[in-house]
């Protein structure tokens, strides 16, 4: 649509041919009073004294409008072969320059790799060279592919498309809202069609992670740690606009973390994930190990590593059972751990 | 020498940004110096001597901070030459949510939190709308749905500004905005003549003067008067 004419539409015919435009209009009542007349006819309505008052500078709120409108419609376009497939970080150094050992790494939609290593060794600079699109312009000369091509800069400076989403053990719900309230305003916020049956499946699926069942109508902050990070989980899986989920640690307790996992692999999430907990390492198809800023070397979870998980799942089995029955005020007895 | 305007809301991560940003600018070897405008009371001088790179504070007591940064910021910039720095880095509390410290072709940047309610964006004015970046802090600690509320939130009211996560704690996206904030080509040897983004509202009336006492009587000049409706309404 050609500027001139857009600027042109009375507000009323604006929402009427662009539906998604009915948020930024309620979010901004107080500026366009109007709507049966343009924006830049409201604006020009307003007195000096009034645009000084409400500190509108008329080029830059019109300049603004049109903007916001040109990048919502660029962001609701993004066409299938626009998706992110595939990851690759192609090697860079170490904080002693030396260069990192492994050819390409690529990492495709529905992939689980861990990352391990000790606190300060680099998996945050990992992390920061996938979200700014390392060039060979970051400290560790790395550079990063999507689909396996050089990636369009967009990635870096737009607050909408951002592409890695983070969840970890520190993250709290700040917002005073139900479960309900709080699930419909991120899907506003990413103007998503068919809101009720999204909130609905974020609560299935969420309750099937958590161990204990919550409600609609459950104020997020009055959830238990397990149910917020179940919810969590479920909403950046089905929600999030990012491709790439980062999981820094997540406990044990309250939430089934396997199932947690394979909720994210289905919503086709190229999950990241941080832990020294081998039950979730070697969930994952690789881990990436770095040492002193860099990575030092990719494993391929072995055949031999893979059927040891069951043992280490039951073991994790017997322990949570324990806990299980001491919350439950029982005596514990003595059983026989049989680990097959 | 570069000269960056960095503003926002209080606590909301300003000088926490701004620490680990010029370590990554030192790591280029650029010297950097920092002036903190506030109103009543700032210890950011403190934390930023630990660093090793030349301060100053400016406090505008009874006036609004914005309106005495663009009375001394001419000063500021020759204090900066007189340092020989590379960047100048001026930190304003952004108090006053009508005025910003923003100077046409003076890069600009509001740091904003994650903690301060999704109507924060829409209440901040021009400290937001006239931003060239516009980083937002503090996200370690909420959802990542409520990261993303917010940052669409941001986007409404300036669609425009390149937006940026940075955690103040770790320093996670410091050395991504060092690289957007020093450019060698842009030499500022005085800002004489040059113009504030908005402009900043006159506050002219009697109370502006120092008038203490309350009452028709005493109000002059720029007075206004609230809409109550009927008083027995
Ligand atoms: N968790 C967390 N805390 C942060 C982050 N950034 C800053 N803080 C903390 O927030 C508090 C305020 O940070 P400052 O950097 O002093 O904020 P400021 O904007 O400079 O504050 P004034 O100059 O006083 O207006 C400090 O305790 C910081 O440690 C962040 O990304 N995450
Ligand atoms: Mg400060
Ligand atoms: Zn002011």
């Amino acid at each position: 649509m050609n500027k001139q004419v857009f600027l042109e539409l009375t507000i009323e015919e604006t929402i009427s041919k662009y539906p998604f435009m009915a948020n930024y209009f309620s979010d901004h009542e107080s500026t366009y009073k109007k709507h049966t007349i343009s924006v830049v006819d409201n604006i020009a309505n307003y007195s000096e004294e009034e645009l000084e008052d409400f500190a509108i500078d008329v080029e830059l709120t019109i300049s603004l409008y049109y903007e916001y409108f040109k990048q919502t419609c660029e962001f609701l376009g993004i066409k299938e072969e626009e998706k992110v497939k595939s990851l690759s970080i192609l090697p860079g150094h170490n904080k002693s320059l030396e260069s990192e050992e492994y050819d390409e790494l690529t990492i495709s939609q529905g992939e689980i790799i861990a990352i391990v290593g000790p606190t300060g060794s680099g998996k945050s600079r990992l992390l920061a060279d996938i979200e700014w699109i390392a060039d060979n312009d970051t400290p560790t000369g790395r550079k990063i592919l999507i689909n396996k091509e050089q990636p369009d800069k967009k990635w870096r400076f737009s607050s909408g498309n951002k592409l890695v989403a983070q969840l970890s053990q520190n993250m709290n719900f700040v917002m005073d809202l139900t479960v309900k309230e709080f699930i419909e305003l991120h899907a506003a916020s990413r103007l998503i069609e068919g809101v009720d049956e999204i909130v609905i499946k974020i609560l299935d699926e969420a309750n099937r992670l958590a161990g204990e069942a919550f409600e609609l109508d459950t104020p997020i902050t009055s959830l238990s740690g397990g149910q917020s990070r179940a919810l969590m989980i479920a909403d950046t899986a089905i929600l999030s606009q990012s491709p790439i989920v980062l999981i820094d640690e997540i406990e044990n307790a309250g939430i089934d973390r396997k199932q947690a996992l394979k909720l994210l692999i289905k919503e086709e999430k190229i999950v990241l994930m941080a832990t020294h907990d081998p039950i979730l390492a070697l969930m994952a198809d690789k881990r990436i190990i770095i040492r002193n800023g860099g990575i030092d070397n990719i494993i391929n979870t072995t055949e031999n590593e893979k059927a040891m998980l069951s043992k280490l799942e039951q073991v994790d089995k017997y322990l949570m059972d324990k806990r299980h029955q001491l919350r439950q005020g029982k005596i514990l007895q003595m059983e026989e751990l049989h680990v097959h | 020498m570069n000269l960056i305007t960095i503003s926002g809301p209080p606590s909301s991560g300003k000088t926490a940004v701004i620490v680990k940003t010029i370590g990554a600018l030192k790591q280029r070897n650029l010297k950097v110096g920092v002036v903190k405008f506030d109103c009543l009371y700032t210890d950011d001088d403190i934390i930023y001597k630990k660093l090793d790179v030349p301060v100053k504070k400016g406090l505008s007591g009874a006036l609004c901070p914005d309106h005495y940064f663009v009375s001394n910021i001419e000063e500021v910039v020759q204090w900066g030459k007189a340092q020989k720095l590379d960047i100048l880095i001026t930190e304003s509390a952004g108090l006053c949510n009508r005025c910003s410290p923003y100077i046409k072709d003076v890069k600009a940047i509001c740091v904003i939190d994650n903690l301060s309610g999704i109507n924060t964006p829409k209440k901040i004015g021009p400290m937001l709308k006239a931003a060239d970046i516009v980083v937002i802090t503090k996200g370690d600690i909420v959802s990542q749905a409520e990261r993303e509320v917010f940052a669409s939130r941001v986007r409404q009211v300036n669609p425009k500004a390149i937006t940026m996560n940075i955690n103040g704690l770790t320093g996670q996206g410091a050395f991504e905005l060092s690289t957007l904030i020093y450019d060698v080509a842009d030499k500022i040897d005085t800002v004489k003549g040059k113009e504030l983004r908005f402009s900043m509202p006159a506050a002219l009336c009697s109370y502006c003067l120092g008038e203490r006492r309350i009452g028709e009587d005493y109000q002059m000049g720029n007075v206004r008067k609230m809409d109550l409706g009927e008083i027995n309404e």
